[in-house]
């Protein structure tokens, strides 16, 4: 039980979050109602996506007040329990490329390590300021016309269509393609998120004295690239990519890793 | 020194390739965003704003799907289920921008409920709530402007003489909207044609005339606003009408200039010769 316990919670509540939002559609429950572009809380509080926001002023129309406080509420947020929390606690395609990762793994297609020149982790940032400048210039939220998040996140509301190609796609991409290849490398709201979250408060810590040097938490990690401190110093996990899954502490068996306060009055060592 | 001239090599050759393939991206990008926003068919919810700037303005978040969805008189009276709301969420496959809200006359039209649930829960000022609201401030649905219908008359069964008025019937806005204009029927010489006649000073647009519409294929239709309409524009005038009169108080004669030939006169020209 103890190696699945964030897994788990992780899963209920992507899926009770979905069912909420079914809910509202189907059975006009008011506790989260919307899509996450933009929702309502306990049908009075406002949410609104910071990146789809971006996108909608970029297209140069003025937005409604309701969207830009949501907004507001959103940043803050994710700005203290850690941006990508959104990325694994509730967004819907983190199932499916956990799933296309998960098989990678049983599968051993990660066996010849391939390098993709092409393809860097940085993208998603070159893609998250594209997708702004091409809703400027098209006039209308240009990551929002192929956004798999929301496609799957409205199919699951309002019924899929055509639009299950999309997620299909991104778990074949993830699967046989680039590892990680769309929320570690191309995802730009997910890379809104990264910064959003920088600075956040809630961490994963490194016990340096404890490790055993297993290496199963890069293993797991979809971002291994922020646990570069594993084994080697007591520090925390302090990269914006961390998506703060915390499948790096159920795997752990030296209890090495754990969730954490960062604490800014202390003087980082 | 080998060593710097690679790095610098290297480093001008990444820094290409990375604006090189972001370049192509917001190519690809920007061509498909501009192709998938092409569809002007479409019927948006009341109070949607003008298209172009309704792409722009919805965040696609199915708010007003889902109160169209939940409203009370939704709900089957006899299996107690709701039944399929008016706005259906554009999904993949729907040819229109995917995310967007937008209705289907001939599947589920809009019942132009009194309290318009769709339109007060938008947040982002996609729906404008004051277009459908009067001059009291109270939401007034029969302001609403989703569409316009139009009449195909040849495949209108009432044209051919045969007595229908289905389409009459079903619109909110009874013996407004749309209203029976009767003539004689020549060929039986004692029959009427009772036509319907469309009047866009009324219309909404929600659809009910074509959803009620008896022919295999709806010969009454609600096609979207710009579609729909003409315009007269400033060279035309009803000079009996002092409302219309003042549509073209702004309106600026537009002058045409000809310039003459600077070569001499044109009875010049005609006698130089120059002719073959």
């Amino acid at each position: 039980m103890k190696n699945i316990k964030y897994l788990l919670l992780r899963r209920v509540t992507q899926i009770g979050i979905l069912l909420l939002y079914f809910g509202a559609n189907a059975y006009g429950w008011s506790i989260l109602s919307g899509t996450f572009g933009s929702s309502l809380l306990f049908g009075s509080v406002p949410l609104a996506d910071p990146y789809t926001t971006l996108q909608v002023l970029a297209t140069g129309f003025v937005l409604g007040s309701d969207v830009l406080l949501g907004a507001a509420i959103i940043t803050l947020f994710y700005f203290v329990v850690g941006g990508r929390a959104f990325c694994s606690w509730i967004c819907p395609i983190n199932m499916v490329t956990d799933l296309a990762n998960w098989l990678r793994r049983k599968l051993q297609l990660d066996k010849e390590q391939t390098t993709h020149r092409f393809l860097k982790r940085k993208a998603r940032y070159w893609i998250m300021v594209l997708g702004l400048i091409v809703s400027a210039v098209v006039g209308i939220a240009a990551f929002e016309v192929l956004s798999p998040i929301t496609i799957m996140q409205r199919g699951i509301i309002f019924g899929f269509g055509a639009g299950v190609s999309v997620v299909i796609a991104i778990f074949l991409f993830d699967l046989f393609g680039v590892k990680n290849g769309w929320c570690g490398h191309l995802c730009p709201l997910g890379a809104s998120y990264s910064l959003i979250g920088k600075a956040s408060l809630i961490r994963v810590d490194h016990d340096h004295e404890a490790c055993t040097n297993c290496m199963k938490c890069k293993v797991v990690c979809p971002e291994s690239h922020v646990l570069h401190m594993v084994n080697k110093e007591s520090i925390m996990v302090t990269d914006g990519e961390c998506t703060n899954c915390g499948r790096c502490i159920d795997v752990c068996g030296d209890d090495a890793l754990k969730f954490s306060i960062r604490n800014y009055l202390k003087k980082e060592q | 020194m080998a060593t710097s001239d690679n790095n610098r090599r290297k480093f001008i050759a990444t820094t290409l390739q990375s604006v090189g393939l972001t370049a192509l991206g917001g190519l690809l990008w920007s061509g498909y965003s501009d192709e998938v926003k092409a569809s002007a068919l479409v019927l948006r919810p009341p109070g949607a704003i003008k298209e172009e700037d309704f792409l722009k303005a919805c965040i696609k978040c199915g708010l007003c799907a889902e109160a169209c969805q939940n409203r009370e008189t939704n709900i089957d009276r006899h299996t107690g289920l709701s039944k399929a709301g008016t706005l259906q969420m554009a999904k993949g496959g729907d040819h229109q921008l995917i995310g967007t809200p937008f209705f289907v006359p001939t599947e589920v039209p809009c019942y132009m409920c009194e309290d318009i649930p769709c339109v007060p829960v938008c947040p982002s000022g996609a729906l404008d709530q004051l277009s459908v609201s009067n001059e009291a401030g109270e939401l007034d649905i029969n302001k609403s402007r989703m569409g316009l219908a139009v009449v195909h008359k040849e495949s209108c069964i009432a044209f051919w003489g045969i007595q229908c008025d289905a389409c009459y019937r079903a619109c909110p806005l009874l013996g407004e909207a749309i209203t029976i204009e009767m003539h004689r029927n020549e060929r039986t010489g004692k029959h009427t044609f009772m036509l319907p006649i469309v009047h866009d000073t009324v219309c909404t647009g929600c659809g009910l005339c074509e959803a009620a519409c008896v022919t295999e294929k709806p010969a009454i239709f609600v096609l979207p606003n710009e579609i729909a309409k003409g315009v007269a524009g400033d060279h035309y005038v009803k000079g009996w009408d002092k409302a219309d009169e003042a549509r073209i108080e702004n309106a600026k004669a537009e002058e045409t200039v000809t310039e003459l030939s600077k070569e001499g006169t044109a009875a010049g020209y005609l006698n130089s010769g120059d002719l073959y």
